[in-house]
C-alpha cells in the first residue's frame, strides 16, 4: 500500500484578474521509504502540489477544487485542519528552498529544533535539548551544545539547510517533502546536502518527494520521476528509463535543452514559445502550443495521464496512440 | 600575437569591515579579489566560475569601476584604465558593458523598453530624434523581441524576455568588451537554452570579447574558450575549456565538476565524487598558504605554509597547487 496517494489534486488561485488553474488534477503517489522527485520548470505548479498537501496554501485566494490525498488512510485533503496539524510536523515534514526565510530570524537554533518536540511529541525542555543535540550531530554539525544557543544569521547557506533538516526529521517523519532543497547552495555544497538526505533516509526509513528544477538532480537521488508542466503530470517513469527514453515530448526537449547534452558549440536545443497563462483556460493539451509533433486533435482535447507499460505513464494523445 | 582586450594584472579588491554603530573599528579586511592576473584576448571568451563568496562578481565590478580596486591594475585596449581619471574613464566605458544575473532588479520598472534602451544612446549622443526609435527597434529585432512590444514596461514581459532587454540594453552601445555576471542562473531550462544561443549568436554577429561569469561550470563549458577557476580571491585554475572540464588539474576544480549532477542516472550511479568537508572560509580571515588546503582531501602540512603561484601544466593550462606533478 503506498504511504501517500494523490488522485486527481486540483488547487486554483481565485484572483481579481481571474481563476489561475495553478494545479489541475495531479495524481501521484510515493511508497514507504522511497524518494521520488517532482520536476517542472517555474510556474508548473509542483510547489502548490506539495503546498496543497499539508494544507499551506493561503485561503482565499487558492482553493483545493477536487481531488483526495490518503496518507496513512486519512485523506488530506479533507481532514480538517486540526487532524492536518497533528500530522504536519510530525508525520510530514517539509523544507524549503530558502533557509535564511524559512527559519526565524529571532529564535536561537536550539529554540526551533526543540519545538517541534515540545509541540507534537510534549517532550520536556532538557530531554528536547538532548534530542536536538543529537540531531545536530547526525546532520553533520559538530559542537552541538554551542550551536543550539546560535541564531541563525550566524550560520552559512549550508548550515542553515542542515538546521532546517534537522528540524524536519527530529520527530522522524514517515515523508519528508524536500522542494528545491539545495536550489539555493553551491554545487559543493548541494553534494554534502544530498549526499546527507540520501543517508537519512536510509537510517531514518522514511520516503522523500524532493521538488526541484534540477534534472541532474533528480538523476542522482530519485527512483521515480513525475514531470509536470502547466499544473499537470506530462508523464511519470522509474529514473533510468524517463532518462533513458523519454516518451513525452515535453520531457524530450527539457532534457534535449541541457547544454550538457551538447556538444559543444552546436546551439542548443530550444522550446519555442513561452508556458501557457494559468489564467486562460487551455482546451487541449497545455504543451501543444510548443510541441513540435502537435497534431489537431491535441490542441482540441486534453489527454490524460495514461500507463502505456506498468510504472509507466504519460498524457499525450500520440504516444498513447503509438503514433511516437 | 595581438594584444590582449582585458589585462588584469595583480589586480586587489579589499573591503574594510567596520563593528560598531557610535564608535567605529575596523574588525578586519575581506580580501573578496587578492591578487588576480587574467588576459581576455579580442573576440575570446573566458568563463569564468567559482562558488558564492568567492569574488567573482566583486572582480566583474571592479573592472567596471562599480567597486573601487584596491590594488594592481586594469587594462584595456592596451591602455590602463584603472588610473584614469573618471571623465576619461566615462569615454571608454560605451565599450564595456555588463549584463548581470537579476533581469527583475537590473531594469527599472518605470521604464519602458523603448525608454530602457534609448536611454544610453542619448547619454552617450549616439542618436537623436527619429534615429533613436529606428535603432530602438533594430535593437530589439536584433535579440529577439518584437518591436511592437517596445512600449511596454518590464512586468509585462517573462524572465528570459526581460533578460532579453538587458542584453539589448548593453549592446546598444555597441560594446567590445561584455562581462555577463551569472545572465542565464535566474532561468528555466529551456529559456536558458534560448538566452545562451542568443548569446552565441550576438557573440559572431557583434565580434564580441566575452567575460562570462557563472557557478554552473556545464553552462560555462558549453560557451567559453577558457575557464577560469576562482577561490576565495584568487585564482586557481586557468586553461582552455576542455582541458578545464575534462582533464582538471587542481583539487578544488576537481571537486567542484565531480559535484555537479549530470541528468544521467546511469553514470550518477557510478561516478566517483571529491568528496569535500566543510565550507569555504571566511574571506575575512583566509587560511594561510593555499586558500583550498583546509578542505582539500589531497592536503600536507606545508599546503598551509605558502601560497602556490599559478603554474605551467600543459598548454596554456595553467594551475596552483604545490602538488601539481601528482595531480
Amino acid at each position: 500500500m503506498p504511504l501517500l496517494d494523490v488522485h486527481e489534486l486540483t488547487t486554483h488561485f481565485h484572483t481579481r484578474e481571474g481563476v489561475v488553474r495553478a494545479v489541475n488534477g495531479v495524481s501521484f503517489r510515493v511508497e514507504p521509504g522511497e524518494t521520488i522527485g517532482i520536476v517542472g520548470e517555474s510556474g508548473s505548479g509542483k510547489t502548490v502540489a506539495s503546498l496543497s498537501l499539508l494544507g499551506l496554501i493561503p485561503a482565499p485566494p487558492g482553493r483545493i477544487e477536487n481531488g483526495t490525498a490518503l496518507f496513512d488512510g486519512v485523506d488530506l485533503l479533507a481532514c480538517g485542519p486540526k487532524t492536518l496539524r497533528s500530522i504536519r510536523g510530525r508525520a510530514i515534514s517539509m523544507i524549503f528552498q530558502d533557509p535564511m526565510t524559512a527559519l526565524n530570524p529571532f529564535m536561537r537554533v536550539g529554540d526551533q529544533l526543540m519545538e517541534p518536540l515540545q509541540v507534537h511529541r510534549g517532550l520536556s525542555r532538557r530531554e528536547a535539548r538532548t534530542r536536538a543535540e543529537e540531531m545536530l550531530r547526525l546532520v553533520g554539525i559538530q559542537d552541538g551544545a554551542r550551536n543550539l544557543s546560535a541564531w541563525p544569521h550566524e550560520f552559512s547557506g549550508g548550515m542553515r539547510q542542515r538546521v532546517m533538516i534537522a528540524m524536519a526529521l527530529i520527530t522522524r517523519p514517515h515523508l519528508l517533502i524536500a522542494d528545491e532543497p539545495t536550489t539555493a547552495l553551491d554545487v559543493t555544497i548541494q553534494a554534502q546536502i544530498l549526499e546527507l538526505l540520501a543517508r537519512l533516509q536510509r537510517e531514518l526509513g522514511m520516503a522523500v518527494i524532493l521538488i526541484t528544477h534540477d534534472l541532474g538532480v533528480v538523476a542522482r537521488v530519485c527512483r521515480r520521476i513525475y514531470v509536470m508542466y502547466a499544473g499537470q503530470v506530462m508523464e511519470s517513469a522509474a529514473t533510468e528509463a524517463l532518462f533513458a527514453q523519454p516518451r513525452h515530448p515535453y520531457t524530450e526537449a527539457l532534457l534535449q535543452s541541457l547544454p550538457s547534452t551538447h556538444v559543444k558549440g552546436e546551439p542548443l536545443h530550444t522550446i519555442p514559445g513561452l508556458p501557457p497563462d494559468l489564467i486562460a483556460p487551455i482546451a487541449g493539451c497545455p504543451f501543444a502550443p510548443r510541441c513540435a509533433s502537435a497534431t489537431d486533435r491535441c490542441t482540441r482535447g486534453a489527454p490524460t495521464l495514461r500507463e502505456l507499460v506498468p510504472g509507466r505513464a504519460t498524457a499525450c494523445f500520440r504516444v498513447q496512440d503509438g503514433e511516437l | 600575437m595581438t594584444r590582449p582586450l582585458l589585462e588584469l594584472r595583480e589586480l586587489r579588491v579589499h573591503f574594510p569591515v567596520y563593528a560598531g554603530l557610535v564608535r567605529r573599528r575596523l574588525l578586519g579586511t575581506v580580501r573578496a579579489v587578492d591578487g588576480v592576473s587574467l588576459d581576455v584576448a579580442p573576440g575570446e571568451t573566458v568563463g569564468l566560475v567559482g562558488e558564492s563568496g568567492c569574488g567573482k562578481s566583486t572582480l566583474a565590478r571592479a573592472v567596471v569601476r562599480l567597486v573601487p580596486c584596491t590594488g594592481g591594475t586594469v587594462g584595456f585596449e592596451g591602455r590602463e584604465i584603472s588610473a584614469l581619471r573618471e571623465p576619461a574613464f566615462r569615454a571608454i566605458r560605451p565599450r564595456l558593458q555588463l549584463i548581470f544575473q537579476d533581469p527583475y532588479a537590473s531594469l527599472n520598472p518605470r521604464m519602458t523598453v523603448f525608454d530602457a534602451l534609448a536611454e544610453p544612446l542619448r547619454v552617450h549622443g549616439l542618436a537623436d530624434g527619429r534615429d533613436v526609435l529606428r535603432r530602438v527597434s533594430d535593437l530589439m529585432e536584433l535579440v529577439g523581441l518584437a518591436p511592437r512590444f517596445m512600449r511596454k514596461y518590464p512586468h509585462e514581459f517573462s524572465g528570459g524576455q526581460r533578460q532579453r532587454i538587458a542584453i539589448a540594453r548593453a549592446l546598444a552601445l555597441e560594446p567590445k568588451l561584455v562581462i555577463a555576471d551569472e545572465p542565464v542562473s535566474a532561468l528555466d531550462v529551456s529559456v536558458q537554452a534560448q538566452i545562451l544561443n542568443l548569446i552565441a549568436r550576438l557573440r559572431e554577429q557583434m565580434g564580441l570579447t566575452l567575460l562570462f561569469i557563472a557557478h554552473d561550470l556545464s553552462v560555462v563549458h558549453y560557451l567559453s574558450h577558457r575557464i577560469a577557476v576562482m577561490y576565495l580571491g584568487r585564482l586557481v585554475e586557468l586553461g582552455p575549456a576542455g582541458e578545464v572540464f575534462h582533464r582538471p588539474r587542481h583539487p578544488y576544480t576537481r571537486a567542484l565538476i565531480s559535484a555537479i549532477p549530470v541528468p544521467d542516472p546511469v553514470r550518477e550511479k557510478t561516478r566517483q565524487r571529491v568528496a569535500l568537508h566543510d565550507e569555504p572560509a571566511s574571506p575575512l580571515n583566509p587560511p594561510s598558504g593555499c586558500p583550498f588546503h583546509p578542505r582539500c582531501p589531497w592536503a600536507q602540512p606545508r599546503c598551509a605554509e605558502t601560497v602556490p603561484p599559478l603554474e605551467s601544466c600543459g598548454d596554456g593550462h595553467q594551475a596552483a597547487c604545490i602538488r601539481l606533478d601528482q595531480m
